[in-house]
């Protein structure tokens, strides 16, 4: 896991850097960044929704917040969807 | 954005082509995704989540991400329109 992250920016001895390698890199650590944020926005939301009074354990919420983060999915997809459709109808417009 | 592509274009002399696109294609899917991120946040439909998304919600969701981009256009319009007349951002503010 150490090395995967950029250590080698595609210098392999070279001297000079691969801008292939680079890229596959860039986009690796941005679908990470992507990640995290869904992460934190589903888990903020999905506490708010389901914890009322934050009590000794999680028990009766889980399965709240098992189905908060299906429908966090179907939601984010929806929403890519239609901003997407939009995009085009408006590239159509130009 | 478009200050920083073209100052690290500055920056580094002659930037690859390949990677200057890259890095223009890279941008735009990160606004998108940002912009779905946020969307998904602001326009959430639920009260209590339930055992799958029903056509009202869904329905709310795409509403609301159309009446975002609206809301975004009409802002830009506007404040172009204004601009005109009674500058809101003055010169002095990039000094």
């Amino acid at each position: 896991m150490e090395g995967g992250f950029g250590s080698d920016f595609g210098g392999s001895g070279s001297g000079k850097l691969d801008p292939g390698l680079i890229m596959e890199q860039v986009k690796v650590q941005i679908a990470v960044a992507n990640a995290q944020e869904l992460l934190q926005r589903m888990t903020d939301k999905c506490f708010r929704k389901c914890i009322g009074k934050p009590g000794g354990s999680l028990d009766n919420s889980e399965q709240c917040i098992a189905m908060c983060m299906d429908r966090y999915m179907d939601a984010w997809n929806t929403v890519s969807r239609a901003y997407n459709s939009r995009l085009q109808r408006e590239r159509a417009n130009m | 954005m478009d200050s920083s592509s073209s100052s690290s274009a500055a920056g580094l002399g002659a930037v690859d082509p390949q990677l200057q696109h890259f890095i223009e294609v890279e941008t735009q899917k990160q606004r998108f995704q940002q912009l779905v991120h946020q969307m998904t946040e602001l326009c959430w439909c639920m009260d209590k989540p339930g055992p799958k998304l029903d056509s009202r919600a869904e329905a709310c969701f795409v509403n609301c991400v159309e009446r975002f981009i609206d809301t975004s256009q009409f802002i830009l319009n506007r404040l172009e329109q204004t601009q005109k007349s009674k500058p809101v951002f003055s010169e002095s503010l990039s000094d």
